[in-house]
């Protein structure tokens, strides 16, 4: 019976093709974001403002629909960086960087708003986009994966 | 499958089988002495017409896995191609597409006249909870093939649909993953649903199968909602059901073809003739019409987990009908209340549907709560109340009774409820029209195009002078892709010779290789090429554009499409108006603004265009006066350039169109003679019965 179930998850190859990617973080001036895929899912890298991590601190934590501080959801020493899994937490869409009324994302298939953490603000989705697991190799380079 | 049959085939051969395998008494049982009510109406011929559309929808889709290929860079240009190149292939997939749609159009109807006429209630319960197992199978079936063409709206439909999943908790995201067998929606995905596709209508066979056994048990329940008592209630199954349902599959026929030849793209989403792109999600996901109004309640719940038990409890909640409307009567015929408050539940039905389509802000947001709240009301309030406080009217003795007492009636609250459904049914097609209609763009005006209409035609010198100022001006940029050399000189093309075309072709140079050297090598173009796009890759053509896409230019023309709104798209399906995608690729090249009105701020590398939805456009205005040099006489302004290479553009987008409008009118006026001679056999046949 197991066999059966088993054989429907990601096969080998698609495993093997999973593994962790390195992104170099040089060319992404600050306020601009690039999108990386990874596992077949998107990945924004943001370069954020200090306008845009003051945003992100300055809401209480506990108003937030998924409480989270901006402090958890970036790495130490590295505030500006913003790495988010890029695909709403609502029913899988892509939503668009720098749009919506928090300066974040703006998922346009059933209208979530995320703010400049990537957390959610406004809308049906019910959680704030993931942040994947990374790591910085250098200042200038992480690992995703 | 009445029990033990008394046919006795008279032919020795026959009566061997028969001996050992009763077959031909089991088929004289069921289908020729079976006894039915007298007193059926039309609504009842919609049995017929859904075992005919699921073996037409059997048929033409194990011919359609033939030719297809279900691999995610393969799948969109296989069903191209099948459209292109196979014989009839369009017909063939036209029948299938629009197929699925009359299919559900079919059930609800069904569903609706069970709801109407108590086809549920005791000794009728499991008959009827089959029927929903049917539905809930055809629902993912559907939706399954749907995701087959790979196009936007498949991929990004699967995408949220399979992640309503996720909702369940803890195992949510493992659950996903299973379903996809990968990180994401992909091939692997693609490969199990085309799988399941061609398998779930063998289930749904035998479930129907099952269905039609607890009928044959049961009995058929009918208008008046009394049992059959004395043999003057019933007449045999075949002649009098046989012709009745043959008359309606018939009249359902000429719907049916309506589709299939003139509006095979209005039950459609322009979306989906752009192959899915991961990276771009389109602008508004709506799903196929006959799911709306589910995706209506999934929206209206805030809450993710609780939406999706709302909308699988929506469709759950019918098998438990038999058990929450408690009432005696049957038939709404003589329940003066349920009869009105069913109205409005249609009413609901069509209500949420329309919703679905809309984006999800503002006033929609509250109606569909609204809308949704009604519809749960209506079965867990409404039915058990009206059971313990409405007064039934007395219903007739028997079905010879209420047939008497009928004799003379009048058969037009039928038409006219058909209309009604009918313009209920566009009601929701309008709402997915709307949904695209909101994205603050400017309407392109209607054109004249000598291929609308029924008779419509390509004008041959618009082709050419269009195929002319796509190879000097358009190319440079847009590729086109689908169309080969060959198709120059194909009947319903441009009118090209067959050496014209060869000619045409040996002008390009065509990649080809690797030779015995192991290299790859450049040739002059066959008339088997396909034209060579301009770009090796969308990176390369990003990059060269300013980071914007040219889309390739085979399908732009079905690809593209804007909304008609209320009452618009109603007039088109009778006016089988179909152009959006001319009128819009026409609208645009002229749509070009020197200033921007004041007030717009363009970002940089863009310009304005009154046409292009958000107005700024990467493309700089490709057409001047005097640009392409026509041999013909005809003006060279960009009015007509971009008119004639609209025209040349429709006409690689489908390649087939004047074959499918001939057909269709063969096919018409066939339908319609076959449809008069029924209808004079059936009544002949039922005046015996009357």
């Amino acid at each position: 019976m197991w066999p059966l179930v088993s054989q429907m998850n990601p096969d080998a190859s698609t495993v093997a093709a999973g593994a962790p990617i390195e992104v170099d973080l040089t060319p992404i001036a600050e306020g601009q974001d690039i999108k990386v895929f990874w596992r077949g899912k998107p990945i924004y890298i943001s370069h954020r403002t200090k306008k845009q991590i003051e945003e992100a601190r300055k809401v209480p934590v506990s108003s937030l629909p998924d409480p989270q501080s901006d402090e958890q959801r970036v790495k130490p020493g590295h505030d500006q960086w913003l790495v988010v899994v890029g695909i709403c937490t609502h029913l899988g869409c892509i939503p668009i960087a720098h749009e919506g009324a928090y300066d974040g994302f703006f998922c346009p298939c059933h209208g979530s708003v995320y703010d400049t953490s990537g957390r959610i603000r406004q809308g049906p989705a019910p959680t704030n986009l993931p942040v994947p697991p990374y790591t910085f190799v250098s200042d200038t380079k992480i690992q995703i994966g | 499958m009445s029990g033990p049959s008394d046919f006795q085939p008279t032919n020795p051969a026959l009566k061997w089988i028969e001996r050992r395998l009763p077959i031909m008494g089991l088929m004289h049982s069921s289908f020729v002495a079976y006894p039915t009510p007298r007193n059926l109406n039309y609504w009842w011929t919609f049995g017929a017409i859904l075992s005919f559309m699921l073996g037409v929808q059997i048929l033409t889709g194990v011919i359609l896995a033939m030719h297809y290929t279900p691999h995610a860079d393969m799948a969109f240009k296989s069903v191209e191609l099948i459209v292109r190149d196979v014989n009839y292939g369009w017909l063939l997939r036209n029948i299938h597409a629009s197929g699925a749609s009359m299919f559900f159009f079919a059930v609800y109807i069904h569903m609706f006249r069970g709801l109407y006429y108590g086809s549920y209630k005791e000794p009728r319960e499991v008959l009827w909870i089959l029927g929903v197992i049917i539905y809930l199978l055809m629902m993912a079936t559907g939706f399954m093939g749907y995701v087959l063409p790979w196009g936007q709206m498949s991929f990004w439909g699967a995408t949220v649909i399979t992640n309503l999943f996720s909702a369940v908790p803890y195992f949510g995201e493992s659950i996903v993953t299973l379903l996809w067998g990968g990180y994401a929606v992909g091939n692997p995905t693609l490969n199990r649903f085309f799988s399941l596709h061609y398998l779930l209508p063998f289930v749904i066979a035998g479930v129907v199968v099952l269905h039609i056994w607890a009928l044959h048990v049961a009995g058929q329940n009918n208008p008046a909602g009394v049992e059959p008592k004395t043999e003057k209630d019933t007449v045999p199954f075949t002649p009098y059901a046989t012709m009745k349902d043959m008359f309606g599959v018939s009249c359902f026929l000429l719907f049916f073809a309506w589709f299939i030849f003139y509006m095979p793209n209005y039950l459609g989403d322009a979306e989906n003739y752009i192959p899915a792109n991961p990276a771009v999600t389109p602008a508004h996901i709506v799903p196929e019409w006959y799911y709306l109004p589910f995706y209506a309640i999934l929206r209206s719940i805030p809450n993710k987990l609780a939406g999706v038990v709302a909308m699988f409890g929506a469709i759950i909640i019918l098998a438990f009908l038999p058990w929450l409307d408690t009432a005696k009567t049957r038939s709404s015929k003589y329940r003066p209340l349920a009869k009105q408050f069913f109205w409005m539940f249609v009413v609901v039905c069509i209500g949420l549907g329309y919703l679905g389509a809309q984006p999800p802000e503002g006033i929609y947001v509250i109606v569909g709560r609204i809308l949704t709240f009604l519809y749960f009301a209506y079965f867990l309030i409404l039915l058990p109340l009206l059971a313990r406080i409405e007064k039934p009217r007395p219903v007739p003795n028997s079905i010879a009774d209420d047939v008497l007492a009928k004799t003379g009636g009048k058969p037009a609250p039928m038409v006219s409820t058909v209309i009604a459904l009918m313009v209920a049914g566009g009601l929701l097609l309008g709402g997915a029209e709307s949904a695209r209609a909101a994205e603050g763009s400017t309407k392109p005006p209607a054109q004249k195009w000598s291929f609308s209409g029924p008779f419509g035609k390509f004008d041959r010198g618009a082709m050419q002078r269009g195929l002319k100022v796509y190879k000097e001006v358009c190319a440079s940029c847009h590729g086109l892709s689908f169309v080969a050399f060959r198709n120059l000189a194909e009947p319903g093309g441009p009118g090209y010779s067959v050496a014209q075309a060869q000619a045409f072709a040996s002008e390009y140079k065509v990649k080809d290789g690797p030779n015995d050297q192991g290299e790859m090598f450049e040739r002059p173009g066959r008339p088997a090429d396909y034209f060579p796009s301009p770009f090796p890759n969308e990176q390369a053509a990003r990059a060269a554009n300013g980071g914007a896409f040219p889309p390739d230019l085979s399908l732009i023309t079905k690809a593209r499409s804007y909304g008609r709104g209320f009452p618009m798209f109603l007039i088109d399906f009778f006016t089988q108006y179909q152009e959006q995608g001319p009128d819009y690729v026409t609208a645009l090249l002229q749509g070009y603004e020197d200033k921007p009105p004041a007030g717009v701020n363009l970002p940089e590398g863009s310009y304005y265009n009154t046409y292009f939805p958000g107005h700024a456009i990467k493309m700089p205005k490709p057409l001047n006066d005097g640009q392409v040099t026509y041999d013909d006489g005809s003006p060279a302004t960009v009015a007509q350039y971009a008119k004639d290479v609209t025209h040349f553009l429709m006409w690689a987008a489908e390649p087939h169109m004047e074959a499918r409008k001939q057909l269709g009118l063969q096919v018409f006026v066939f339908l319609i003679l076959l449809t008069v001679l029924l209808y004079f056999t059936k009544k002949k046949v039922w005046a015996n019965a009357h």
